[in-house]
């Protein structure tokens, strides 16, 4: 059995967090690049244009690539030859506020959604979730997700009949109200399945395989192709201000349902995709 | 892409001049405020004849920046969904406001007070804020200093790329485009 402590949790948060922030991930950065010298649109072709120059500069002088920084989302996936010593998480607010400052982080964070909306100054609390898997060994997937596209990102409980149809209307209605707001070109991650709670999480952790990876469910896959391909349809284009690039990539996990449900959701990202999963 | 040159603060005959979608580079004096400034802002508006802190004829850039490197003015700066300030807007440009830059669609509300005072709604690329923050020549926390990254903040900018998102006719760039 691997044991996985609180400081494997914190290290890769400390180690991983800052980079992040700055560099773009290669699959996303090279999205971008193709993107932009295959669009048509003359504005949307200077945003890209604009994203690629913004890519490459907070690469080089290690300046967060979005000032909506600060937010992180950790998901800790366990194998089962993988045994858990206490509380893993018990140090990741502190490796947070840390990372957050020694990369120049905007504090992002409020203590109470309702009653108290002072910022708590450190980026504390991380976001955390636990997900019990057969493959084997553990992983921490990590996301610095922005404000603006997970407002503009939706969960919405089908008819089980409505069946892929729905699920294909559902991703595009909220392509179609949201995308502008969610920094488009989108990455749209699509939860379907488990419950009203889970679905959301779901989709988030669909976001997390990298464009270059293909899906090993070859009924997901085709989804993702067939959704891309409806999402750039659309012709609302980067920023929403027209074009061919409305998505860059289509992620997709499906799960087991309860008899009457079919849980969607639809979880945007804009172009500054920052997520990585560390082997821990 | 051809671009107008704009100076700010914008005066109401340049703000005529404007047509949704036409590309601007933005020059000189931008006022940054988001969420919560707008609620404090609105309520002290509420109460005296004109903006204070020297708004009135002014722009607001909906953003919070992230800290500045040592030597540096800014960390990276951009655009935040700017239909989130519709609540405030309308008050804002009939007490004097002149311009807002930030992204997304924005409410029926505002495309009438854009109208009705001769006001402009610029839309900036979000998530290139590494480049945007080169623009900035100039830094100055003006008020609010408790809200941290979202206290109001004066900032001069040079050539900061946009596009006219609501003319003064309440032409919107979105609904070109659909």
């Amino acid at each position: 059995m691997r044991t996985i402590n609180s400081y494997d949790i914190s290290s890769a948060v400390l180690m991983n967090v800052p980079h992040l922030a700055a560099v773009l991930p290669k699959d996303v950065y090279d999205a971008l690049v193709a993107a932009r010298d295959n669009e048509s649109s003359e504005r949307g072709r200077f945003i890209l244009d604009q994203l690629v120059r913004n890519a490459d500069l907070a690469r080089e002088d290690h300046v967060p690539i979005s000032q909506d920084t600060g937010a992180l989302w950790a998901c800790l996936e366990v194998g089962p030859d993988v045994e858990l010593d206490g509380d893993v998480f018990i140090g990741v607010n502190e490796a947070m506020a840390s990372a957050s400052k020694s990369a120049r982080l905007r504090n992002s964070i409020v203590r109470d959604a309702l009653f108290d909306r002072a910022n708590t100054g450190n980026n504390a609390p991380v976001i955390r979730e636990m997900h019990y898997t057969d493959r084997p060994g553990a992983r921490l997937q990590l996301m610095l997700k922005d404000g603006g596209s997970d407002n503009a990102s939706r969960v919405v409980m089908l008819n089980p009949n409505d069946g892929k149809q729905g699920v294909i209307d559902a991703v595009l209605d909220c392509v179609r109200d949201q995308a502008a707001n969610a920094c488009a070109p989108l990455v749209v991650g699509v939860g379907v399945g488990l419950t009203f709670d889970k679905v959301g999480t779901l989709a988030k952790r669909a976001l997390m395989r990298p464009f270059d990876v293909p899906s090993a469910h070859p009924e997901w896959e085709e989804l993702e192709q067939e959704l891309l391909a409806a999402i750039n349809a659309t012709g609302i284009g980067p920023a929403g201000l027209g074009g061919d690039t409305t998505a860059l990539a289509v992620r997709v996990m499906c799960a087991p349902c309860h008899i009457s449900s079919l849980p969607v959701a639809v979880n945007l990202n804009g172009s500054a995709m920052r997520r990585i999963t560390v082997e821990l | 892409m051809n671009f107008k040159q704009i100076q700010l603060p914008l005066s109401k005959a340049e703000a005529r001049e404007l047509k949704a979608g036409d590309a601007c580079l933005l020059s000189g004096v931008v006022y940054v405020l988001r969420d919560k400034g707008h609620a404090r802002l609105l309520e002290e508006a509420s109460k005296a004849t004109s903006l204070p802190y020297g708004l009135s004829g002014q722009t607001i850039f909906y953003s919070a920046p992230t800290p500045a490197k040592a030597g540096r003015l800014i960390g990276a700066i951009g655009p935040t969904v700017a239909s989130r300030m519709d609540f405030a807007t309308p008050t804002l440009l009939a007490k004097g406001l002149t311009a807002t830059i930030g992204m997304g669609p924005r409410s029926e509300e505002v495309h009438k007070a854009c109208k009705e005072y001769s006001s402009v709604y610029f839309v900036a690329t979000g998530e290139a804020a590494a480049l945007m923050a080169q623009c900035v020549v100039s830094e100055e926390v003006v008020a609010y200093d408790d809200l941290g990254p979202e206290a109001l903040r004066r900032i001069e900018v040079k050539d900061l790329p946009v596009f006219v998102g609501i003319d003064v006719q309440g032409n919107d760039i979105y609904a070109l485009e659909a």
